[in-house]
C-alpha cells in the first residue's frame, strides 16, 4: 500500500529555529526537531508546551515567523493542509473532524478532491482496514460508531493517502487502555513500514513503550532530545515539568455509617444533544469525607451527569437526587447551590465563567447566594472584588487582581480560580468534571490537594474524570460510566487499571452491538 | 500574495479602539459626506457646514436638537440593554408607533379628564402599548422559538398599517377637512413645555433620566448582571441557574415599554395628535445611536444627540441647498458601515506588510 522505494537516506523531517509568536505568548522558540525514517517520534510536554503549535506548523494550519523546514532532504514552504497531504503528511487530530450524520465512506470521500479517486473508494477502505488491523465498515454512519472507531476512520482517511509521516495529536487520550494496545500494534506496523510517525503525548509510560526517541519541551523551548526507553518516567516527566510534585497524602478518614451527602437513585434523562448520551438509571452516594471518581471516555454521559447533578437539565423527578436528604431532582442550580451544592464544569470559558468578564463578576456568578454578595437586588461591589480577591490569594491564582477578564488568565490559572470559588462557599456537595483538563501539573496538584481537603473537612465530593490515574490518586471509590450507565462504585484500593479499562471498553461494546 | 495591510489578531480587545473607533467613524463619515456633496455639485466646506454645524449655532437650534434627541435616546438606552443581553430587538419603531396609539387613543377618549389623571394615564398607556408590541415578540421566541429579529421587524408594519387605518378610518378628525389625522389632542393630554418658547419638553428630561437608570440597572443590579451574562455567554448562565427566558422577556419589555414612552412624547408633544407619520424612521435610527454608544446607556445620550443633528441636518440641506432629504438616511447608513468597519480595530491591529517576501517576519 505505502510507497516504500525511498532510496534517500537522511531524516524525513527536520525543523530549524521554528519560531511562532501569539499574542502575548511565544509559543515556540527556536525549535529544533528531527524525525528519522521508519522511527515513532515522542513530542512530549505538558499542555500549553507549544507541541499543537509546532504540528499545526508541520501540518501547513499556520506558518512559523522564522525558522525553517527540511523535507526529505529539501527546504519547504508549507502553504496549507492540502499542500502537506501532496507532501505526504497526514494528520490525526485530537478532535475529529466527522459529520456524524453521515457514513463512514462519505466522510472519507468529502476529503478526497479529485472524483477520479473517489472510484472504487469503498474497496479500498476495506483493503486498508483490514491491512492495517482498523476494521472499519464503510457504510455504517459515524453517530453510531465509538471514540475508538471514529478515531480509525481519521487514520484510515490519512492512510490511504500513502502518507510518509503520520502525526498523532494525543490519539490515547480517547482510548480505554486496551483500544490504546491495538492502535500502538498498528503504529509500529506502519513505522516499521515506512512511514514515521510523530506521536504527541503528556503520558509517559505510553511513550516509554512505543516511541524510539523522543524531543521534549517546555514552555515553547525544546529542552531535550533523547530515548525513552534509557530514561524513567520520572526523569522524563522532570524534564517536562521542571518542578519537584509533591506526592499525595491519602490520610482522610470516611465516616463509614454517616447518612450520605449526596444520594442518586434510578436517575434517568434524555440527553438534550442529538448525539449525546441519554442516563440511564444511575444510582449512587457519597458520604462526608468521601471522594467517588468517575471514570470513562468522553462522550459516555459525563457531561449529561454533570448537568442533572447541577441543575443544568431539569431531571422532573425529585427523589433522583438527593442533598442531605432533601429532594432536589426537580430543583435549579440556584437552589441547588443554596442548600450546598457547588459545581465545576468541564468547559471554563462560556461555561464555568464569562470570558469577557472580570474575576469579581466571575466569582458573582455562582457566589451571590451563598457569600451574600447581592442586597436588595444590587450587586455589592466592594464584597464581590472582596472575595475575588480572597479565591486568588487562597488558590494561588496568578493575575493582576479581581480586575483581569477571565479569559486573560492561563487554563491552569482559570480552574484554580473556578475550584476556588466553589470551594470557598464551603458546599457540603461538591461535583467536578475533568478538574484538571488541559492545566499544568503544577496546578493540578493544587486541585488535587484542594479537593482533599474539603473532603477532610466533611464534604462529599464527585470527580468525573477522563484521565485514570488522576482518579486512582484522589479518589476513594470509583465506578465507570458507560453508554449512559454507572457502574457500581468500588473502592479504588481495590481496582486495577486494567479491570476498569474492561469495564470502559466493555459496556460500551455492548451498546454497540445494539444498534447493529 | 502580497498584502499591503495584515490584520493581525490582538487577543483581546483593546479599550482605547473601543472608544477610539466611533470617533474615527465619526470623522470619516464626515469627509465621505464632503465628497459626497462635492459629487452633486456643492462645495463640500459650505455643505458640512450647512449640514453639521449650522442647525447647531443658529436660534433655537439647541432646542431642536434636544426634541429630536430625545426620542433616539430613550430608544437607544433600551436597545443598548437589549443587545447586551443578545436579544436583538429591531422594532423599536413598531413599539414606539404602538405606544403612541395607545396613548393617542386614551388621549382621545377622555379628552376633558384633569392632566394629573390623563397625562399619567396616557404615559402608561405609551409604555404599554410598546411593552405588549415586544411582548408579542418575546413570546414568540421564548415559546415556539421564533426569532425576535424578524418578529419584531414585521411587527412594525403591522403597527405602521394600524396607525393609517385608524387616523384615515375610526379615529379621523370630523372636523379635519378629510386629512388622515386625528384631533388635535386636549390640553391635559400634552406634554409640558419644560422651557417656555423653546419646544423643548418634558421627554427631553426623561430621556437622559431613563439613559442613567437603564445605566444603574444594567451596572448595579443583580438582574442587569444576569442580562449581561446571558449576552456573553448563555451557557454560563444556565450554569449560574439564571433564567434565559425570563431575561429575554425583561430586555423586550424594558426596550419595548421605553420605545412606546418615546412614541407617547412625541405625539403628546411635538405632533399633538396623531397622523400618518410620526417618526421619520426614529426606532432604526436607535439601532445606530445604540451600537455608536457603544450599547452603552450613557453612550446612547452622546450618539442620539449626533444622529438628531443628522436629522436637522437633513432639513437645512433641504432649505439650503436644495439636497434631497435623502442625505439623511445616506449620512446614517455611512455612519453605521464605517462604525462597523472601524469596530475591527478593536480586536485587530493593522500592520504594514514589509514587501521583502514570507521570511521577512523574523520574531520580534
Amino acid at each position: 500500500m505505502l510507497d516504500r522505494a525511498t532510496s534517500e537516506a537522511g531524516p524525513i523531517l527536520s525543523l530549524r529555529g521554528v519560531t511562532k509568536q501569539y499574542p502575548g505568548c511565544l509559543a515556540n522558540d527556536h525549535v529544533d526537531l528531527t524525525v528519522g525514517r521508519n522511527e515513532i517520534h515522542a513530542l512530549l510536554g505538558e499542555n500549553g508546551a507549544g507541541k499543537s503549535t509546532l504540528v499545526k506548523i508541520i501540518y501547513g494550519v499556520m506558518r512559523p515567523d522564522a525558522g525553517e523546514i527540511v523535507w526529505q532532504g529539501e527546504k519547504v514552504t508549507i502553504e496549507s493542509p492540502a499542500h502537506a497531504r501532496r507532501l505526504g503528511i497526514g494528520m490525526v487530530f485530537q478532535h475529529f473532524s466527522l459529520f456524524e450524520s453521515l457514513t463512514v465512506a462519505q466522510n472519507i470521500a468529502l476529503g478526497i478532491n479529485d472524483p477520479a479517486e473517489r472510484v472504487g473508494l469503498e474497496k479500498r477502505i476495506i483493503e486498508t482496514s483490514r491491512e492495517y488491523g482498523l476494521p472499519l465498515v464503510p457504510d455504517r454512519t459515524v453517530h453510531d460508531l465509538s471514540v475508538g472507531e471514529r478515531q480509525r476512520i481519521e487514520i484510515v482517511r490519512c492512510l490511504l493517502q500513502n502518507p510518509r509521516l503520520l502525526i498523532m495529536d494525543e490519539p490515547t487520550s480517547v482510548l480505554t487502555p486496551q483500544e490504546a494496545e491495538t492502535l500502538f500494534a498498528t503504529l509500529r506496523r506502519l513505522a516499521a513500514e515506512g512511514c514515521s510517525i510523530l506521536y504527541i503525548s503528556h503520558k509517559l509510560e505510553e511513550i516509554r513503550a512505543l516511541c524510539d526517541t523522543a524531543t521534549i519541551m517546555r514552555l515553547g523551548r525544546v529542552v531535550a532530545h533523547c530515548n525513552p526507553r534509557e530514561k524513567s518516567a520520572k526523569e522524563l516527566a522532570e524534564l517536562m515539568i521542571a518542578a519537584e510534585l509533591e506526592p499525595q497524602a491519602r490520610s482522610r478518614r470516611v465516616v463509614a455509617d454517616a447518612a450520605p451527602r449526596l444520594a442518586v437513585e434510578a436517575l434517568t434523562v434524555a440527553s438534550p444533544n442529538p448525539f449525546g448520551a441519554d442516563l440511564k438509571s444511575i444510582s449512587f452516594s457519597v458520604r462526608p469525607g468521601e471522594i467517588l471518581g468517575i471514570a470513562g471516555i468522553a462522550g459516555n454521559g459525563q457531561n449529561e451527569l454533570m448537568d442533572a447533578l447541577s441543575g443544568e437539565i431539569p431531571t422532573g423527578q425529585p427523589d433522583a437526587i438527593r442533598i442531605d436528604g432533601t429532594p432536589v431532582g426537580h430543583m435549579g442550580p440556584r437552589e441547588r447551590r443554596a442548600l450546598g451544592g457547588c459545581f465545576v464544569p468541564e468547559e471554563r470559558n462560556g461555561h464555568g465563567a464569562v470570558g469577557a468578564m472580570t474575576l469579581s463578576d466571575n466569582g458573582f456568578l455562582t457566589a451571590a447566594a451563598r457569600k451574600s454578595l447581592a442586597r436588595f437586588g444590587f450587586v455589592r461591589h466592594g464584597r464581590i472584588a472582596e472575595f475575588a480577591r480572597d479565591v486568588i490569594a487562597r488558590y494561588d491564582v496568578r493575575t493582576t487582581g479581581p480586575k483581569a477578564q477571565a479569559r486573560a488568565l492561563s487554563g491552569g490559572n482559570l480552574q484554580k480560580f473556578l475550584v476556588g470559588r466553589e470551594i470557598l462557599q464551603a458546599p457540603t456537595v461538591l461535583v467536578v468534571n475533568q478538574p484538571t483538563w488541559g492545566v499544568d501539573a503544577g496546578a493540578a496538584a493544587a486541585i488535587h490537594r484542594a479537593l482533599a481537603e474539603l473532603a477532610q473537612n466533611g464534604a462529599a465530593v464527585v470527580v468525573i474524570s477522563q484521565d485514570l490515574d488522576e482518579i486512582f490518586l484522589v479518589c476513594d471509590r470509583i465506578a465507570v460510566i458507560a453508554g449512559g450507565r454507572l457502574s457500581t462504585p468500588i473502592p479504588v484500593a481495590e481496582a486495577t487499571i486494567e479491570q476498569i479499562g474492561l469495564v470502559m471498553g466493555g459496556t460500551q461494546a455492548k451498546s454497540e452491538t445494539a444498534h447493529v | 500574495m502580497f498584502e499591503p495591510i495584515r490584520l493581525v489578531p490582538r487577543g483581546q480587545p483593546s479599550p482605547f479602539w473601543t472608544y477610539a473607533s466611533p470617533a474615527l467613524a465619526i470623522v470619516l463619515t464626515v469627509i465621505v459626506s464632503g465628497v459626497m456633496f462635492f459629487a452633486m455639485g456643492k462645495s463640500p466646506g459650505a455643505a458640512v457646514y450647512t449640514f453639521l454645524v449650522a442647525p447647531l449655532v443658529q436660534a433655537g437650534g439647541l432646542s431642536a436638537l434636544a426634541v429630536k434627541a430625545a426620542p433616539l435616546i430613550m430608544m437607544g438606552a433600551g436597545l443598548a440593554l437589549c443587545y447586551r443581553a443578545s436579544v436583538w430587538n429591531i422594532g423599536c419603531e413598531g413599539q414606539f408607533t404602538l405606544g403612541a396609539i395607545c396613548a393617542g387613543g386614551v388621549a382621545l377618549a377622555w379628552p376633558d379628564l384633569p392632566a394629573p389623571i390623563l397625562y399619567p394615564a396616557a404615559m402608561i398607556a405609551g409604555v404599554v402599548g410598546g411593552a405588549a408590541t415586544a411582548a408579542l415578540s418575546a413570546w414568540l421566541r421564548t415559546s415556539l422559538n421564533v426569532n425576535e429579529i424578524l418578529s419584531s421587524l414585521m411587527m412594525t408594519y403591522v403597527a405602521q398599517y394600524l396607525l393609517i387605518y385608524l387616523v384615515t378610518g375610526p379615529w379621523r378628525d370630523p372636523q379635519g377637512f378629510g386629512f388622515p389625522q386625528t384631533a388635535m389632542f386636549s390640553d391635559s393630554a400634552t406634554t409640558p413645555i419644560l422651557i417656555p418658547g423653546s419646544g423643548v419638553h418634558l421627554g427631553c428630561l426623561f430621556a437622559p433620566l431613563a439613559a442613567i437608570a437603564v445605566w444603574a440597572l444594567m451596572s448595579k443590579s443583580t438582574l442587569g448582571f444576569q442580562l449581561r451574562v446571558v449576552g456573553e455567554a448563555p451557557r454560563a448562565a444556565r450554569f449560574a441557574g439564571f433564567s434565559e427566558k425570563r431575561l429575554i422577556w425583561v430586555a423586550m419589555l424594558v426596550s419595548g415599554g421605553l420605545a412606546g414612552l418615546a412614541g407617547m412624547f412625541e405625539v403628546t408633544g411635538p405632533i399633538g395628535q396623531l397622523t400618518p407619520q410620526i417618526s421619520p424612521g426614529y426606532g432604526f435610527t436607535a439601532v445606530i445611536v445604540a451600537f455608536l454608544g457603544r450599547l452603552h446607556p450613557i453612550g446612547a445620550i452622546f450618539a442620539g444627540l449626533l444622529l438628531a443633528l443628522s436629522y436637522l441636518g437633513g432639513d437645512a440641506a433641504q432649505i439650503d441647498l436644495g439636497l434631497p432629504n435623502a442625505v439623511t438616511g445616506i449620512f446614517q447608513g455611512v455612519l453605521l458601515f464605517l462604525l462597523l468597519a472601524c469596530d475591527i480595530l478593536i480586536l485587530y491591529r493593522p500592520r504594514l506588510a514589509r514587501p521583502s517576501g514570507a521570511n521577512a517576519g523574523a520574531a520580534r
